[in-house]
This record gives structure tokens, sequence and C-alpha cells, in this order.
């Protein structure tokens, strides 16, 4: 770490930008409305009034064009694989991906020819939420988990400014 | 053989017309099933159907006794709405000559359970007016229903229990 990884160098005003930027993003999570399974019905009741998704500012769109993140949320067959890459390839960045449940994790049980062992073979994932389904709870601890390592970015604000590029914390 | 098979109202008409194509009429707790051969499968259906009132065509499915001859058994469960009976017919199908004649010409209702059949089981049927796979993607080599398809997929080492 240092200036020419950090363009705008590791001083205050750069520092508290980031933190700014860091605090904006992980506050308003737009995850893009994308069911596949059980692991749907528990993501929808995450997002019902009793658990109340809203009030993380997570609020589902229907549009990848308009969405932050992506989550998996279910079994993925190889023939639904092309769909979700696309769909992640028009989500403007930055954009992150969580694999909820263990289906999206591994293929979970269904070790079998139609189903993708894990959708981090196609996509880059940032947190993994086991469970089978996971619990509202679950999920909610995953995108806290993603809230946590969104704040702990450098270079948000220089990398959406054109300078360098986003550096994501190691694990 | 047992009474109800033989007194069901389809089977006699069946045996009066169709003696030479039946292989077997079974009974099990009140299911009907006559297997008879593919040549005469719509000839069959079609007399099921026109005659005896056998105007729906529930389901087309297979089922692959794979190591036994003929290998395959293709299935068609009727039914019949004015008399609300069911009957199930099947025809067996060899290995060496995978096709069997479409009963799309008779129920539409065919198109889809044949391209199914046809997509897991790679039966082809003659005549269908689109036989191509419905389930798996286009570029699918081989078919998954069939026995001895690896069932975690071809590129994979098969599982072989816990090493633990």
């Amino acid at each position: 770490m240092g200036v020419d990884q950090q363009p705008l160098g590791d001083n205050i005003i750069t520092a508290s930008l980031d933190g700014l930027v860091n605090w904006a993003r992980k506050s308003s999570i737009w995850p893009m409305t994308f069911g596949l399974a059980c692991c749907a019905i528990e993501m929808m009741a995450t997002g019902a009034s009793h658990h109340d998704l809203d009030r993380f500012g997570i609020i589902f769109r229907a549009s990848p064009r308009q969405s932050d993140c992506i989550i998996i949320a279910g079994t993925v067959t190889k023939k639904m694989l092309p769909v979700i890459k696309t769909v992640y390839e028009q989500m403007p960045e930055p954009k992150w991906v969580v694999a909820m449940g263990a289906c999206a994790c591994s293929g979970g049980i269904f070790d079998t020819y139609s189903v993708v062992q894990g959708i981090d073979e196609a996509l880059p994932v940032d947190v993994y939420i086991p469970g089978c389904p996971p619990r509202p709870e679950a999920l909610l601890f995953g995108l806290m988990k993603l809230q946590d390592k969104i704040m702990k970015e450098k270079n948000s604000f220089g990398s959406s400014i054109g300078l360098g590029e986003r550096l994501e914390p190691a694990a | 053989m047992t009474n109800m098979a033989e007194n069901n109202r389809a089977v006699m008409g069946l045996k009066e017309k169709f003696a030479s194509s039946l292989l077997e009429i079974k009974e099990f707790r009140g299911e009907v099933t006559v297997t008879v051969k593919k040549e005469d499968i719509i000839a069959i259906c079609k007399c099921l159907k026109e005659e005896m009132g056998y105007n729906l065509l529930t389901d087309v499915t297979a089922v692959d006794y794979c190591g036994k001859a003929p290998r395959f058994m293709v299935v068609y469960n009727l039914y019949s709405i004015p008399t609300k009976d069911r009957l199930r017919v099947k025809a067996p199908v060899e290995e060496s000559d995978t096709s069997i004649a479409s009963a799309t010409c008779l129920w539409n209702a065919a198109n889809f359970l044949e391209r199914e059949v046809y997509d897991l089981f790679g039966i082809t049927f003659t005549g269908h007016p689109d036989l191509r796979r419905i389930l798996m993607t286009d570029d699918w080599v081989g078919h998954p229903l069939r026995k001895d398809y690896p069932l975690q997929g071809p590129d994979r080492e098969p599982y072989k229990g816990r090493l633990s």
C-alpha cells in the first residue's frame, strides 16, 4: 500500500472521501431482484416488513442497470448460468455478488450433471451464506458482512473519478 | 391377467381389433396397462381416442431397462373425460432402432411430451413437427435419463463414496 496504488495520496482528505463513498455505498445496496429456488422465498421474507431490508437501505430493483449487488438465491442450473452472467454483466460497477444458500455456494445436494457446482465457478463471490435455505437472519448477517467489506475498500473515491483501481480488502 | 383387466371395455375392444399386436395386458391396483407393438401404436391410440373415448393424453414418458432387450418402453397415459377411465399403453423400443411414430397427429399435447422424452431418453418420434431438446441446452451431448449416463456429468470424476 502506498502512494503508487492510491494516486490521490495517503492523506486525510482521500481517506475521508473513501469513507464517505464507502458509507454511501454500504448504506444503499440495491440488489437485483433475482430468485432461483426456495432461497428466493427466504429472500422475499427478509425483504418483507418483519425483517425489513429497507432499514439497511437495501431496496430490490427490477433492473440490473440500477443494481449494485446480485443475491444468487438458489440452485444455478447450467441452462440458467448464461442468463445470470448476462444479468451480472449488465450491472454497473461497482458490483457485489452474494451466494445465498448451499446450492449457490457449492451446488448443495444437487451433485448432478445439470447443476453448476457453486456460482463462484462463474462470478466473483463476495459473501457466502450457508444454510438450506438460510433463515432471514442469516441473510441479514451476510449482507451486514458485505457492508463491512464495502467499508474496508480503498480508493473508492479515486476510482470513481477515473484514478486507479478500487482496492478490495483481502478476505 | 386378472378378471378386471379382461373385462375392461377398452381391453375387450382392443382384443377384438388388434389381437395380434397386444403383447401383454396387466392390472395392478385398479390400473390397467396394455403393452402393444410399437408398429401399431398410432392405430391403437387412434382407435382408443376416436372409438373408446380416451380423448385426453395425460402423459408420454419412457423407461430405460438398461441391459435388457428391448431396452426402452414408451409409456402413454390416457384418460377418458366422458367415462373418467384411465388406461396405460406401453410400447417397447429397441436400442438399435429408437424410433417410434409420433402421437402428435392425434393429440397436440404429445408435442412437448415427446420432445421431453427425446431430450432425456433419445427416443426419436417420426412425424413429430419440431423434434428438438426442451429441457437441456440445445448443444447438450447425450440423454441424461438413460441409465448409462453418468449422474454427475461426463466431464466429472464419479463420486465414489466418503473418503473418511
